[in-house]
């Protein structure tokens, strides 16, 4: 079991979180002038990288809260988690 | 001569066994590469060299032969999927999967035990028999059980309303069941062996030359390697590679968790999924217990998962059959599976000239086997989709015309 590192509430069982998928993904800024391809893009295309990866995770047996965290997703080893709307850590090395 | 020497043998070691396929020289050009020897690589290759005499063919594996998901996976075999593209290309290859030990000319353990499907709610009633009547409609073996009938059909079944998650019904697909995946992996590679196909185990590709928009070829850790057509088959290796080739697909790679229990006595002749309870089981022919349910949670290249969905599993099945509770688990795995965003599988050309794609099978990759490699490999050979891989385009990312295979998926993931 993973041990996620809340940025409110500290480390805790993978158990009490649930995933979220690739971090700033935003929605598109114009939507009515969208193509059918960058509506693909943004609905069902995401990156599946092997090695570090941004993601969102959710509190949802503790605050409840969305955070964005960097983890490697060849090792399971993770980089600094960071709350919404606050500057990205740099990528770990 | 005196001593231990002269003691007279009890047992002469047997002669070095056959090999059921050549060490190849690797070659400089092939007219097909197949990356991924697992079983639908290899089903590929077969079906490249059997139905179009294409035999100038390399399949290329980074770690072992049917080493990946092909040696991880619980073996299943059914076809009663929901829409028609699924019934179409499922039932393809249970067909082949019927005459395959035959075919092939090895033996597959293929056993025809059926599978059911259990409902738990009224709602779960409701979808397991639209399932059903689709399957149906499709001419594909379905049946529907009471609760009585499935019992029947597996006296260790708990069906007393007494229980959390009570058994309220069942779909049976009797033409259903399980295989040897080992087994199917090493015919497969020994029949496309015997027509000339090259099995080159550790050569891992580490990019694909594209020019002009036009495959040209690999770079491995065995030097470059030219082809006039390249078919991934790497299942949760996928995104690596077409990120090699220069666009992107719609998939995730998750870890798919599965276990065995010790070697116990026969008590369980036909395989049971539940997607409420959450937990498919079957007893493979020496006597283990063979359990699988949903993914890890969370994007990984790993091959592990967390414990605790282990225990989820196991917590369902001694919920279905009391009498597993004392059986002692013995090992578990986890592969890495490639899901798209309907749970269909991606097969078809791609954005690039001359190389294929072939996956997203995700956690259900086993059963279709025969009928993937049988597709793809008529795919590969007219650069066009198979007529049962047509919907399975990337295009349908774009256009909408989703294959949604969540919910009539034995379970949900």
């Amino acid at each position: 079991m993973l041990s996620i590192d809340c940025p409110w509430c500290g480390a805790r069982d993978e158990t009490e979180f649930h995933y979220g998928s690739q971090a700033h993904v935003s929605y598109p800024e114009n939507p009515d002038q969208l193509s059918d391809e960058a509506w693909a893009e943004y609905i069902f295309y995401r990156d599946n990288p092997k090695g570090w990866y941004q993601e969102r995770w959710v509190h949802t047996a503790g605050c409840r809260r969305w955070f964005n965290l960097w983890r490697n997703t060849a090792t399971h080893q993770f980089g600094p988690s960071y709350k919404p709307f606050t500057q990205a850590p740099e990528r770990p090395q | 001569m005196s001593g231990p020497l002269t003691r007279r043998r009890t047992a002469e070691l047997p002669e070095h066994p056959d090999f059921l396929w050549r060490k190849p020289e690797l070659k400089k050009a092939y007219d097909v590469i197949i990356i991924g020897a697992g079983g639908h690589g290899l089903a590929t290759a077969y079906y490249l060299a059997k139905n179009f005499g294409i035999t100038n063919v390399a399949v290329l594996e980074k770690g072992w032969l049917a080493g990946g998901n092909m040696a991880r996976n619980t073996t299943i075999i059914r076809s009663n999927y929901l829409w028609d593209e699924s019934a179409g290309i499922y039932e393809h290859s249970l067909k082949l999967w019927e005459n395959l030990e035959e075919e092939v000319g090895y033996e597959m353990f293929f056993s025809q035990r059926g599978v059911m499907t259990l409902a738990h709610s009224v709602g779960d009633v409701r979808s397991k028999q639209r399932n059903f009547y689709a399957n149906k409609v499709n001419g594909i073996d379905t049946e529907w059980l009471t609760p009585e009938e499935a019992k029947k059909i597996a006296p260790i079944l708990n069906i007393s309303d007494k229980i959390r998650y009570p058994i309220m019904g069942a779909t049976y697909q009797a033409r259903g069941g399980i295989a040897k995946h080992d087994w199917v992996a090493w015919g497969y590679a020994k029949a496309a062996d015997d027509m000339g196909v090259d099995l080159i185990q550790g050569c891992e590709v580490t990019g694909i030359k594209v020019e002009k928009g036009k495959v040209q070829g690999v770079e491995t850790n065995l030097g470059f390697i030219a082809a006039n057509k390249v078919a991934l088959a790497a299942a949760g290796h996928t995104s690596t590679l077409t990120q090699m080739a220069g666009f992107r697909v719609p998939l995730q790679s998750r870890t798919l968790q599965a276990l065995v229990s010790e070697l116990l006595e026969q008590v369980l002749d036909t395989v049971i999924m539940s997607g409420a309870v959450h937990v498919y089981v079957s007893q493979a022919h020496k006597g283990e217990l063979v359990m699988g349910a949903g993914t890890d949670a969370f994007n990984s290249y790993t091959q592990r998962g967390g414990f605790h969905v282990i225990e989820h599993q196991l917590a369902a099945a001694c919920e279905l059959f009391p009498i597993f509770s004392r059986a002692h688990l013995l090992r578990t795995w986890g592969g890495i599976v490639d899901i798209a965003p309907d749970a269909s599988p991606i097969l078809g050309l791609t954005p690039v000239e001359n190389l294929f794609i072939n996956s997203g099978w995700g956690t259900g990759g086993f059963k279709a086997t025969p009928g993937s490699g049988w597709v793809y490999a008529d795919t590969i050979a007219n650069n066009r989709p198979h007529e049962l891989a047509k919907n399975y385009s990337l295009k349908r990312f774009t256009t909408g015309h989703l294959i949604d295979e969540h919910g009539a998926a034995g379970v949900a993931h």
